[in-house]
């Protein structure tokens, strides 16, 4: 039997997160088809098809996907599962958002935030702020799973070929309008796809000295995180947040800056590939987790590291 | 309008929770418990609803463990009305809850229903937007503003690109994020007030709810530990070791 995965994409582009989506769908064997919903989302189809290993694309081009609205979107979902043996989206706020209702309407449980494939029913998923995995067997005739990107490798965004088919929309519910969207620009990559991650903490002090921060990932090619500690002090905006209950991350270089280290914040950051920390407080836990760690006053520390990246 | 919210009992946020040995779960025993940090987000919403006078009564409920009665008193000493205990010492998956909760919803006639976005210990995130599915309501997750104007929701929610705002026909349901509001204290004289406020117990069974669970769960384990590092000296030091040891930056 195939498995259906439900596509994230926007201006024509398959976001990254689908593509570590379909991996995992990969490993559930079967076909993968993968659903593109939204409207005028032709562009994001053709891109779609040419995912590698992907068997068919779902096209459902239609006014009522316009805006992801859960409602419909679950609708959509429910009306095609009957016929796939698993469902899987991206653990991003859109996959979080939908996919638990879609599960709840088909009366099966959802796995999520999966890390790895065990097997077809079998799967690995981090509880208690990733201080433990869990591996946990389903007993539903339709897997719903979301997954977390960090814990597959993307598969390559050319060199398939599907055919793309039109899918019927399903009925909306019409219980939800969307009214309007706050988005935060930014130049620098996006937190999950980038390669270096440059976070500040509550020891940034204020959003004006988020400056200093930025001023190190402009050098490095970086994202700019946070803490959650910055966020709710208004420092930097929401989206910027990582750990348990915000972005999960795993770059190659995960710098922290006046960051303590709760568990709820490496929860969000534990695996990256290398993590560095600055803080002042040698006691401060992100140093127990840190590859290399400097105690340093932020305030001097990264203007100079913006010069040494500058020779 | 009567809001309901939905509180569970999870080890506190500050507990580093120890993997057993024999790898059947974590270790709870002599572990402290506390009311989930985005369900008092939840209590505190509602109660602010009764304060501006959109609200007219303030349910509590909390599913689980005979314990599960102290996160109701918790509530309620935060200024819920009243209480109600679905008890049972079976293991409840999200899917379980939500129809248990559905079947709460069914006869309480809410016109809003507030849950936290996660659980911060199985970190499921899927029961708020289950119990919606199931009441046929729409759903507003991960709320950072709440406004209600007339027989509608608007709810600003927190996605990964910023802010998105939705608009919701009641009866709805909310789940809250961490910037929705600053949850209260519960004061002395509320916490003595509290304890004459009445907790409902009812059971899975007398509101004909399987709660049979969907996953099974094979083991538990640690996850793989970092290695330790070393500390550097100097910025110019840092720099060397990303360059040359770590080959992370060019
Ligand atoms: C339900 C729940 C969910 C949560 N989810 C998240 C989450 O997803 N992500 C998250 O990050 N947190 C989360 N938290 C919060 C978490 O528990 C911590 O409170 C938070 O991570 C602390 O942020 P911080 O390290 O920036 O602040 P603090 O803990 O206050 O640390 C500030 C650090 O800056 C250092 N410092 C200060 N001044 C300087 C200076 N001049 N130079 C160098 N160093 C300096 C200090 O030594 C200190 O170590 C959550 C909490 C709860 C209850
Ligand atoms: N056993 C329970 N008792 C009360 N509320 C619960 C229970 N389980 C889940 N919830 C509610 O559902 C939210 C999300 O939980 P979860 O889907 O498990 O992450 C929690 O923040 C609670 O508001």
């Amino acid at each position: 039997m195939s498995v259906l995965v439900l596509a994230e994409h926007s201006h024509g582009k398959v976001l990254p997160a689908t593509l570590t989506t379909v991996a995992a769908a990969t490993k559930l064997g079967g076909d993968v088809h993968v659903l593109v919903a939204g409207a005028d989302c032709k562009p994001a189809a053709e891109a779609a098809a040419k995912i590698a290993g992907v068997a068919k694309v779902l096209l459902a081009d239609d006014a009522r996907y316009a805006e992801p609205l859960a409602e419909p979107y679950a609708a959509l979902i429910v009306s095609l599962a009957e016929s796939y043996a698993a469902v899987l989206a991206a653990s991003t706020t859109f996959g979080k958002n939908v996919l638990p209702r879609a599960a709840a309407l088909l009366d099966v449980a959802q796995i999520s935030d999966i890390v790895a494939v065990v097997g077809p029913d079998t799967f690995v998923r981090p509880i208690y702020a990733g201080n433990a995995l869990a591996t946990v067997k389903s007993t539903d005739a339709i897997k719903v799973i979301t997954v977390r990107g960090t814990g597959f490798e993307p598969v390559k965004a050319e060199g398939g070929s599907a055919a793309i088919e039109n899918a019927t929309s399903a009925d909306d519910p019409g219980l939800s309008k969307f009214v309007s969207r706050q988005e935060s620009k930014t130049e620098r990559p996006e937190l999950t796809a980038a390669r270096v991650i440059v976070s500040g903490g509550r020891g940034m002090g204020s959003g004006d000295n988020f400056k200093l921060i930025e001023a190190v990932a402009d050098k490095l090619g970086a994202a700019v995180g946070a803490s959650r500690a910055a966020v709710d002090a208004g420092f930097v905006p929401n989206d910027l947040q990582v750990g348990q209950t915000g972005k999960i991350v795993a770059p190659e270089l995960y710098l922290a800056v006046g960051i303590s280290g709760a568990i709820q914040h490496l929860a969000g950051m534990k695996d990256s590939k290398v993590i560095a920390a600055i803080n002042k407080d040698e006691e401060a836990p992100i140093f127990q987790v840190a590859d290399y760690g400097l105690v340093a006053d932020l305030f001097q520390a990264l203007p100079e590291l913006a010069a040494e990246l500058s020779k | 309008m009567k809001v309901l919210v939905a509180v569970k009992r999870v080890v506190d946020f500050n507990v580093k929770v120890r993997v057993k040995a024999d790898g059947t779960g974590v270790d709870t025993a002599n572990v402290k418990f506390s009311m989930n940090p985005f369900d008092e987000i939840a209590v505190e919403e509602a109660l602010r609803l009764k304060e501006s006078g959109k609200a007219t009564e303030v349910v509590a409920v909390s599913l689980g463990v005979q314990q599960c009665q102290e996160t109701i008193r918790t509530a309620l000493a935060m200024g819920a009305d009243r209480g109600i205990h679905v008890q049972t010492d079976e293991e409840l998956q999200p899917l379980a809850v939500a129809k248990l909760l559905k079947a709460i919803a069914d006869k309480e006639q809410p016109q809003l229903i507030i849950v936290g976005k996660q659980a911060i210990d199985d970190d499921s995130n899927q029961t708020g937007q289950m119990l919606a599915a199931l009441l046929g309501w729409p759903q507003g997750t991960f709320a950072s503003k709440l406004v209600i104007n007339g027989d509608r929701a608007e709810v600003t929610r927190e996605i990964d690109g910023g802010l998105e705002t939705v608009s919701l026909a009641m009866p709805a349901l909310v789940t809250t994020d961490l910037r929705l509001n600053e949850p209260r204290y519960a004061s002395l004289p509320n916490i003595m007030k509290a304890k004459k406020k009445p907790i409902e117990a009812t059971t899975p069974a007398d509101l004909g709810v399987d709660v049979k669970p969907r996953l099974i769960l094979v083991k538990v384990e640690e996850p793989a530990k970092r290695k330790s590092g070393v500390k550097v000296k100097t910025v110019a030091e840092l720099v060397d070791k990303l360059k040359n040891e770590a080959k992370v930056i060019p």
